[in-house]
C-alpha cells in the first residue's frame, strides 16, 4: 500500500511540476494516421487551428495509430508525464483508458471524443450530432438512387453509428418510399482494404448510393470505379472525389471546440462539461453539393439543413416505429438526447439485425 | 560476381551474431530514413533505444516494457517448440483470443464474487481455450493431413468473429448502456490481474512468461522430450527411427503453443486490456512469431527478443510523440529489423564467395 501511495505521489508531483511551465501543451491521440483523409485528418486540422490561434502560447504533440486498449493507457500516461496540460483522445474506444489515466493525473485535463464516462472532474466529453448531417445525406440518397438500394458501411454497432443509419434511412424513405438500406459492418474505424471490400460487396448487391461511417476515403475510391454509383465525404470533405462519386459531405469541424477548450486551459477557466453540438453550433458542416445532383434536390437538401440549423426541425421526430413495429415516437414527439445516446435499435423498414 | 555457397554445417558464429548485426544495421538504415525525414537521427535512435530504459520517465516505462514484452515472450516460447519440430502454428493470435474469451467467460459467469479462487479457475480456462483452438489444426493434420499453417491462420479469423460476438452479445456489460465490450476487470478485484507491485508493470502474465522461459530451457536442455523436438525438426527420418511418433509431436506442439497463447490472452484481458472488447487483441500472436525467430527459437534469446521488440514499440511511440515522426516511419523501422534479421540469417547457412569472371 505504501508503495502504491508513493507511486501515486510521484505521478502527481510530475503532473504538478508540469503546470509550472508557461507554454500550454495540447496533446492529441489519434486512432488512425493523420493522412486518412477523414476522421483523424479532421482532428489534426483542429490541432493546426489551435496552433494558428494561439501561436507561441501553445505547444502541441500528437500520436497516430494508437490501438484502443492497453496501448492507449500507456500513450496517455506518457503524454501526461511529458507535460501535456490538455489531452484530446479522439476515439470511442479510448474511454476506459482516458478515465483511468485521468484519475492518476488530476491536474491534466482530458477531453474524450464520443464517449459518455466522466469519472473524475478533469474529464470532459464532446461529440457532434453527425446524425443531422446524415439526415441531409439520406435525403440526397433517396432522391438520387435509381436501383432504390442504398448501402451503409458501419464501423461498430454503437449508438452513434446506429443513429446515423436510422437518420439516413428515415430521410431517404421520406422522399422515396421504395428505398431499402443494406448495412455492412466493417468492425474497424480505419482499414482501407476492409472498407473497400465492404463498398464492393454493397455495389455487387445493386446498391448505387453508399454512405460510410468509417474513416478513410476507400469507399469513395471504390465507388469511383463503377459509373452511376455515388457516395459522400465522411468526417472530412474528401473534395478529391468531386463532383462524383462524392456529391456532398458531412464535415466534422472540431477546430472551434479545440480552440475554445485549449483557450480555457490557458485562461484557467477550464471546467468539466459534456458537449454535443451539431449543424447549428457549426460543429457539423455540410460540404458543397455538386452539380451531379439536380438543382431541386440540392435545394431540398439545403432547406432541410437550414431547418435543422434554426431548430425548427429535429431528424428524429415522430411518428416513428421501432424495427419490430412497436411505436417509438408519437406524432410530433422529438427523441431526447439520453435516448439517442443509448440508441440500440433500428427504425421500422430497415431489414437485418444489429449484431449481438 | 558474388555467389552464395552452402556451408557444410550452419555457422555457430553467425547464428549468434545475426540478431546483433541485424539490430546494428537497422539502426544505421533507420537513421538514414530519419535523417531523410528531416529529424536528427542520433536523437531519434536515442529516443527509441535509450530513453525508455534510462531516460527521464524510465521509472514508468521500464514497467511498461514488461507489460508489452510479457505476452510476446509467453506466446513466442510456445511457438518456438513447434517451430523447432517443424510444426508451424501461425494462428497464435486466434488461440490468444480464445484463451481470453474462455477465461473471461468463467470470471463473468459468476460475477460478482469475492472468492479469490475464481482467478486461478479463469487462468485454467484460458489455457484450455487456447489449447482447444490449437487442437483443431492438430487433429485435422493428424487425421486428414491438412496443412497446419493454413488451418491455424484461418482459425484466427474465426476467433475474431467469435470475439466480436462476445463483445456485442454474450459477454457484453449489461450496465454498459448498449455499448459493446464486457465488464472491466479492473473493477472486479477477485478476477483481476493487477500489477503485483505498483509501477513495476509486473503482473501474473509477466511472471508466467518468465516461468515459461525457464521451463522451456530445461525442457530443451535436459528432457528427452526436448531432444525429440529438436530431432524431429533437424532430422525427421532419424527421429522416426528413434521412436518419435510424428503425430504425437504435432498434437503436443500445437497443444503447448495454443495453451501458452491462451494464457497470454487471459492475463492480458484481465490485466492491461481490462475487458473483452471487439479489438482488444493488437496482434501479439503475430508479433510473437517475429519474436520467436528474432530469439533464434532459443528460450533465453526469446526473452531478450521480446524485450527488444517491446522497446521498439515503446521507444517508437515516444519518438513519434516527442519528435513528430510519422507512425508509418516507426512501422518501417520495425519492418527493417525483421528484414535485416532474415537477410543476415542467410550467413548462417551460406557463405559469400567472390568470383572474378575468369575464375567462374
Amino acid at each position: 500500500m505504501k508503495k502504491i501511495l508513493l507511486a501515486t505521489a510521484a505521478l502527481s508531483l510530475m503532473a504538478g511540476a508540469v503546470l509550472a511551465q508557461d507554454k500550454t501543451k495540447a496533446c492529441f491521440v489519434y486512432v488512425g494516421p493523420i493522412g486518412d483523409g477523414g476522421w483523424t485528418y479532421q482532428h489534426h486540422q483542429g490541432l493546426m487551428a489551435v496552433e494558428a490561434e494561439f501561436g507561441d502560447k501553445v505547444e502541441t504533440a500528437y500520436q497516430e495509430n494508437v490501438p484502443e486498449g492497453a496501448d492507449a493507457e500507456r500513450v496517455l500516461t506518457q503524454m501526461a508525464l511529458s507535460g501535456c496540460d490538455i489531452i484530446f483522445t479522439t476515439s470511442f474506444g479510448y474511454m476506459d483508458a482516458t478515465n483511468a489515466v485521468a484519475a492518476k493525473f488530476p491536474d491534466v485535463k482530458f477531453e474524450h471524443a464520443t464517449g459518455f464516462k466522466r469519472d473524475t472532474p478533469n474529464v470532459s466529453t464532446y461529440n457532434a450530432r453527425f446524425y443531422e448531417g446524415r439526415a441531409v445525406m439520406g435525403t440526397i440518397a433517396g432522391r438520387m438512387t435509381k436501383s432504390n438500394k442504398i448501402g451503409y458501411i458501419g464501423s461498430f454497432p454503437i449508438p452513434e453509428v446506429i443513429q446515423g443509419i436510422n437518420a439516413s434511412f428515415i430521410h431517404a424513405k421520406k422522399v422515396n418510399s421504395d428505398v431499402t438500406i443494406s448495412v455492412v459492418w466493417a468492425y474497424t474505424w480505419f482499414d482501407p482494404a476492409k472498407e473497400a471490400d465492404a463498398a464492393k460487396a454493397l455495389i455487387e448487391q445493386g446498391v448505387d448510393v453508399i454512405l460510410a461511417h468509417t474513416d478513410s476515403t476507400a469507399p469513395l475510391a471504390e465507388a469511383a470505379k463503377t459509373p452511376g454509383v455515388i457516395g459522400f465525404g465522411q468526417a472530412s470533405d474528401m473534395e478529391a472525389y468531386k463532383p462524383s462519386p462524392r456529391v456532398s459531405s458531412i464535415i466534422d469541424n472540431w477546430a472551434p471546440y479545440y480552440i475554445e477548450r485549449v483557450g480555457a486551459v490557458i485562461d484557467g477557466t477550464w471546467a468539466q462539461k459534456d458537449t454535443w453540438a451539431g449543424i447549428s453550433g457549426g460543429e457539423v458542416l455540410i460540404g458543397e453539393i455538386t452539380e451531379a445532383v439536380p438543382a431541386e434536390v440540392k435545394a431540398e437538401a439545403e432547406a432541410l439543413a437550414a431547418s435543422i440549423a434554426d431548430g425548427s426541425y429535429h431528424p428524429f421526430t415522430g411518428p416513428l416505429n421501432k424495427q419490430d413495429g412497436t411505436p417509438w415516437l408519437a406524432e410530433g414527439v422529438v427523441a431526447n438526447d439520453g435516448e439517442l445516446a443509448g440508441l440500440n435499435f433500428y427504425v421500422e423498414g430497415i431489414t437485418g439485425d444489429i449484431p449481438k | 560476381m558474388v555467389t552464395l555457397e552452402k556451408r557444410p554445417s550452419p555457422s555457430r558464429f553467425w547464428s549468434a551474431a545475426t540478431p546483433v548485426v541485424a539490430v546494428a544495421l537497422t539502426m544505421l538504415a533507420g537513421g538514414v530514413m530519419f535523417a531523410l525525414l528531416g529529424k536528427n537521427p542520433a536523437e531519434a535512435i536515442r529516443t527509441i533505444f535509450w530513453d525508455p530504459l534510462f531516460g527521464e520517465f524510465a521509472w514508468y516505462l521500464r514497467g511498461q516494457l514488461l507489460v508489452k514484452a510479457g505476452p510476446l515472450i509467453l506466446i513466442a516460447i510456445g511457438l518456438s517448440l513447434g517451430f523447432r519440430a517443424g510444426i508451424w502454428n501461425i494462428g497464435a493470435e486466434g488461440q490468444y483470443i480464445m484463451g481470453a474469451i474462455f477465461g473471461a467467460s468463467v470470471g463473468l459467469a459468476v460475477f460478482p464474487t469475492d472468492n479469490r479462487l475464481i482467478f486461478p479457475a479463469m487462468i485454467i480456462a484460458g489455457a484450455f481455450g487456447g489449447w482447444l483452438w490449437g487442437m483443431i489444426p492438430a487433429i485435422l493434420k493428424t487425421r486428414f493431413n491438412t496443412n497446419e499453417i493454413l488451418v491455424s491462420l484461418m482459425l484466427v479469423y474465426v476467433a475474431e468473429k467469435i470475439l466480436s460476438k462476445a463483445a456485442l452479445g454474450f459477454l457484453r456489460n449489461p450496465e454498459g448502456a448498449g455499448f459493446p465490450g464486457s465488464r472491466n476487470f479492473n473493477s472486479y478485484p477477485a478476477a483481476a490481474n493487477p500489477e503485483l507491485i505498483a509501477g513495476t508493470g509486473m503482473h501474473w502474465g509477466v511472471v508466467m512468461a518468465f516461468i515459461a522461459v525457464i521451463f522451456a530451457y530445461i525442457l530443451l536442455q535436459r528432457h528427452i522430450l526436448g531432444f525429440q523436438i529438436k530431432l524431429a525438426g533437424q532430422a525427421p527420418r532419424a527421429a522416426r527411427f528413434h521412436g518419435v511418433n510424428p503425430q504425437r509431436m504435432v498434437v503436443l506442439c500445437l497443444g503447448i503453443s495454443g495453451a501458452c497463447a491462451g494464457l497470454a490472452g487471459v492475463f492480458e484481458v484481465t490485466g492491461p486490456a481490462g475487458q473483452i472488447s471487439i479489438d482488444f487483441n493488437v496482434g501479439y500472436g503475430f508479433t510473437a512469431i517475429i519474436v520467436a525467430f528474432l530469439g533464434r527459437l532459443n528460450p533465453v534469446g526469446i526473452l531478450l527478443a521480446g524485450l527488444l521488440m517491446a522497446l521498439t514499440y515503446i521507444g517508437g511511440e515516444m519518438a513519434s510523440t516527442n519528435l513528430g515522426l510519422p507512425a508509418a516511419a516507426i512501422q518501417a523501422f520495425q519492418g527493417m529489423l525483421l528484414f535485416f534479421l532474415l537477410a543476415v540469417d542467410v550467413m548462417t547457412n551460406y557463405r559469400i564467395r567472390l568470383f572474378t569472371k575468369g575464375a567462374a
